[in-house]
């Protein structure tokens, strides 16, 4: 198969790489980048957990093939805190124990800073309706509402 | 040396937790996120039949497909490859058939691994998974419970059944109560009904995963397991692999549920895979692969026997279970239906028991341990049939639970199935969780609702439960044929620097032990929360442990971790009394300091350390360490109980079902980090509720998974579920000293049959008796429309209730 070479911004940084029509964006960001903070949790768009950032809004990365980001800027969880500092919804994930294996964590954080961009104080209600696409197995939820609500609180759509 | 600073008590904190600063971050280490130079990957040909015998397999085309490096088939792996482990023959005469990982020659479910491709990338490998050319001839296969029950016909015709086992407990024979035909001839009034516990998918968050690099001194396996140490040794048994030769790890693992609580064939390939090519291998699989072949859950028809007085009191329970296997018996799958066997009397005090099982086998992946493993099974149907005799004989379903439950004053009490429970209070979680959930409110509007005809009816759901958790006192295990014990193994290591690390044979994987257990040693040692670093899951540093499941990891391995905190403190007295020129008998440990008694005189945990450290001034004949070992057996199972009640909203013209209010009260004895342990039990009531009303795992009559992706098989999203009400009361466990009893699995037995009950309760006007789970809008509304059609009008059973809603 005949590679493409793409460029785009990841986290920050500007990468040039010849990849396979077909790679993923997530397989990209994992085996090509080594960014595997995002995380692969099913194959058919269900789970979120690869959830990232496209041009600041989400995306589920195993949906979007690494080509289609060509000229587009990732953000993925391991580039979410600035100046070592936290992001919001990242400190009220732990101080509201809003993940217990972890494994859905950085694609539900990362849809959450892009439901928060669009909705900056949500109900209960609509913080569970904008998670839809991301499933926890462990927490029920209900301290990711919490955690979410939280980071809303302290002005995380900012 | 004079006493300084006071040591704030860190049991019973909120503490945020230690482990999330990696997973918040994705610094996270799961296994498939771990590269090994020139490592190959695998990828696995699966049978897309239920039962088929294998006539051929042609590897050629993928054998000299691009990046391919090696292509195995059953046949090249025979004599090496072993077969799978059962470590749980419940009966002497259990039947199962060999478990090669690779099939042989025949495939027993669709998704059984036929052959694996070695390749140089993952794209390689699945690519050339498509140019392995199987040809199969297709077997009867045998997929329906009750028709595999029937041996019409045989699965393994070698074992002239598809009966596995049957197990039996008679409380008249073990004499720890009546006989049931007695009971049963002799009742007032005797209920009988079937339940069907569907099959279920554990669906852990992430997919299974295995490496391993056979490169060094020992070979190293990294796998997505709830159970590194119980790995290792059956790898080395199931191998012949010498079990020091063999590092087992887990490092971050996501989510269990029981479903990581299993020898893999995938972890044996990937074994063998690693010692063929002689390079580090990976296989990690797809999510349409953990559907179809990681071990599903549940899966028993349940059909039982109440016997009782006319006021409600019980007088016997006659159980039996026809418990599928599926195709092969996995580590504990044949002991899973067992587990329920000692839970079915529940809080109650049934003065006759009788419980048989029939295990059997059917063409579709195992089952194994699920959340509860066999308890949630047992708490479903007693719960179930409690409302049923309630129902029965008129009376609230409070009132005939009270009727029968063990009082407070009455612990321990001896039950029927054999078990001594510690300790418990059901009066006072019951009394606290009907004033939290307004029981007699919700009654008056559900009366309201009735009568004014409402479109939405409104039901209750009650529900008690008690588990056996802390598996578990070796000396039982032995007595119920299971391979292993059930003691923990823990290691408190004091550094130079007063620092401190544990080490714990438990394997968390999403539970918080390394935050719980950092509040333990910092309270038993008296140092600083910051300062205990918990070490698991790498049998090279945990070098004894039986791993996490059955709610035992706090009332096992946290006891194991006191008990060689307690071993270092012992050690430091006696370095402390030489320091401070003291009789050991007089000195006194508290928060960090020891002192003698009745002076000011003291010296701190740190500067023992050192000195022990140091070692230039220690008694004669010390051993200049600290550090202690400690292996706890538990001498008898802990006991959490609760009572969950829902508040059910059933539209009744969709039969859409609503959870419109939830609490609990669950009794889990002393809490360590009330915040994980309330993060605990929302976990497991989504689990159960889920079982309840949306998840299944549904086969075709010729054994094809049909929900075998998370568009099929409904795992619920934040919106399907309901805001809990959680709390607690706290009756201590009397059988370990930190007096907890376990939280992992409270949330997952109790809230199924709350669930049930409640949705019951709002459509047994319409003359409803039961709805098999998952109660799906599609099953409430044609059990309304059967109820209605078959009853008729004007029989009066229905009610008015029942015509009112259908306008």
């Amino acid at each position: 198969m005949a590679s493409r070479t793409i460029t785009l911004t990841v986290d920050g940084v500007s990468y040039t790489d010849d990849v396979e029509p077909r790679l993923l964006l997530v397989q990209y960001l994992r085996e090509v980048l080594g960014k595997t903070g995002t995380l692969v949790g099913c194959d058919t768009t269900n789970c979120g957990a690869c959830t990232v950032l496209v041009d600041g809004e989400s995306i589920k990365s195993c949906t979007m093939l690494a080509v289609e980001a060509d000229g587009h800027e990732v953000t993925t969880i391991e580039g979410l805190a600035t100046d070592g500092q936290l992001h919001p919804l990242q400190k009220a994930f732990n101080e509201c124990h809003a993940l217990q294996c972890g494994f859905c964590t950085s694609g539900m954080i990362m849809q959450s800073v892009s439901l928060l961009a669009e909705n900056s104080r949500p109900t209960d209600q609509e913080v569970r309706e904008g998670l839809e696409g991301n499933l926890c197995r462990c927490t029920g939820y209900q301290n990711i509402v919490a955690a979410v609500q939280q980071a809303a609180g302290e002005g995380a759509a900012r | 040396m004079t006493v300084t600073e006071e040591h704030a008590p860190e049991i019973g904190k909120a503490r945020a937790r230690k482990e999330d600063a990696r997973l918040i971050t994705g610094r996270s280490r799961y296994t498939d996120n771990m590269v090994l130079p020139g490592m190959l990957h695998l990828a696995m040909v699966r049978s897309p039949l239920a039962r088929a015998r294998i006539t051929s397999i042609d590897t050629s085309a993928a054998r000299s497909a691009p990046g391919v490096v090696r292509v195995l088939t059953g046949k090249d792996l025979t004599g090496e490859q072993g077969s799978m482990p059962n470590a749980w023959p419940v009966t002497e005469d259990q039947k199962a058939p060999p478990h090669p990982a690779v099939a042989e020659e025949t495939v027993n479910f669709a998704g059984e691994i036929v052959a694996v491709v070695i390749a140089r990338s993952p794209a390689a490998a699945r690519d050339a998974v498509e140019l392995v050319d199987v040809d199969y001839e297709p077997l009867t296969p045998v997929v329906d419970l009750a028709t595999a029950a029937r041996d019409e016909e045989l699965i393994y015709p070698e074992l002239g059944t598809n009966h596995s086992a049957t197990w039996v407990f008679d409380s008249a024979e073990a004499g720890t109560g009546g006989d049931i035909k007695e009971a049963i001839s002799a009742a007032e009034i005797v209920v009988e009904r079937t339940f069907r516990q569907q099959r279920l998918i554990p669906a852990f968050m992430e997919p299974r995963s295995t490496v391993v690099d056979p490169t060094g001194e020992q070979l190293t396996v990294w796998s997505a397991t709830q159970i590194p140490h119980i790995l290792r040794v059956m790898l080395a048994l199931t191998l012949g692999i010498p079990e020091s030769k063999l590092r087992v790890i887990a490092p971050d693992v996501g989510g269990g549920f029981g479903g990581k609580l299993q020898v893999t064939p995938e972890e044996v390939i990937t074994v063998l895979a690693a010692r063929h090519t002689g390079k580090p291998c990976k296989y990690t699989e797809t999510r349409s692969e953990t559907m179809v072949g990681a071990h599903h859950g549940r899966d028993q028809i349940q059909t039982l026997r109440i016997s009782a007085k006319a006021d409600g009191t019980v007088t016997g329970l006659d159980v039996h279970l026809v418990a599928n296997m599926g195709a092969y018996l996995g580590l504990i799958t044949s002991g899973i239906p067992i587990l329920g066997a000692f839970m079915y009397n529940g809080i109650y005090k049934f003065p006759a028991y009788r419980f048989e099982c029939t295990n059997v086998f059917t063409n579709q992946v195992w089952t194994d341990a699920y959340r509860g493993a066999g308890r949630p099974e047992a708490t479903f149907a007693i719960e179930r049939m409690m409302d049923e005799l309630a129902t029965e004989l008129g009376m609230d379903p409070i009132e005939v639970r009270e009727k029968n439950w063990i009082q407070h004053d009455e612990f321990p009490f001896a039950t029927v199935s054999s078990l001594e429970y510690d300790s418990g209070n059901y009066e006072a979680a019951t009394a606290k969780a009907l004033e939290l959930f307004g029981y007699d409110e919700l009654r008056a509007e559900q009366t309201r609702r009735r009568e004014s005809g409402d479109v939405v009816q409104l039901g209750i759901g009650v529900s008690t439960f008690t588990e056996m958790c802390g598996l578990a006192p070796s000396r039982v295990l032995g007595a119920l044929s299971y391979a292993a014990g059930g003691w923990e193994h823990a290691q408190v290591r004091v550094l130079p620097t007063g620092k401190v690390e544990v080490v714990t044979g438990v394997s968390p994987h999403g539970q918080g032990h390394v935050t719980s257990w950092s509040q333990i040693v910092a309270d038993r040692l008296g140092v600083a929360f910051e300062d205990v670093e918990v070490l698991h899951g790498d049998t090279q540093v945990s070098q004894r442990g039986l791993d996490t499941y059955g709610s035992r990891s706090l009332a096992v391995g946290g006891m194991a971790v006191v008990a060689a905190a307690d071993k270092v403190i012992e050690k430091a007295k006696v370095v402390a009394a030489h320091l401070l020129e003291a009789a050991t008998d007089d000195i006194e440990f508290s928060g960090g300091q020891f002192t003698v008694r009745g002076t000011d005189q003291g010296v701190g945990f740190g500067d023992v350390a050192f000195a022990v450290f140091a070692a230039h001034d220690l008694p004669d004949g010390f051993e200049p360490s600290l550090d202690s070992d400690a292996t706890y057996d538990p001498e008898n199972f802990s006991f959490p109980h609760g009572t969950h009640l829902a508040a059910m909203e059933v539209d009744t013209e969709t039969g859409q079902v609503r959870v419109r209010k939830y609490v609990c009260v669950d009794d889990v004895g002393n809490v360590i980090n009330p915040m994980i342990v309330d993060g605990q039990v929302h976990g497991g009531l989504a689990q159960g509720i889920a079982q309840a009303l949306f998840e299944e795992a549904v086969y075709d009559d010729s054994g094809t998974l049909l929900t075998g992706s998370f568009t099929e098989y409904l795992v619920p999203s934040a919106p399907d579920l309901p805001s809990f009400t959680t709390d607690r009361t706290v009756t201590p466990s009397t059988t370990n000293a930190l007096g907890v009893k376990g939280v992992g699995e409270a949330g997952t037995i109790a809230s199924t049959p709350a669930i049930v009950n409640g949705v019951l309760d709002a459509i047994r006007q319409f003359g409803v008796s039961d709805v098999e789970m998952p109660c799906s809008p599609s099953r409430v509304w044609h059990a309304i429309q059967a109820a209605r059609v078959g009853s008729g009008a004007g029989t009066g059973h229905t009610g008015t209730g029942g015509e009112e809603a259908r306008r």
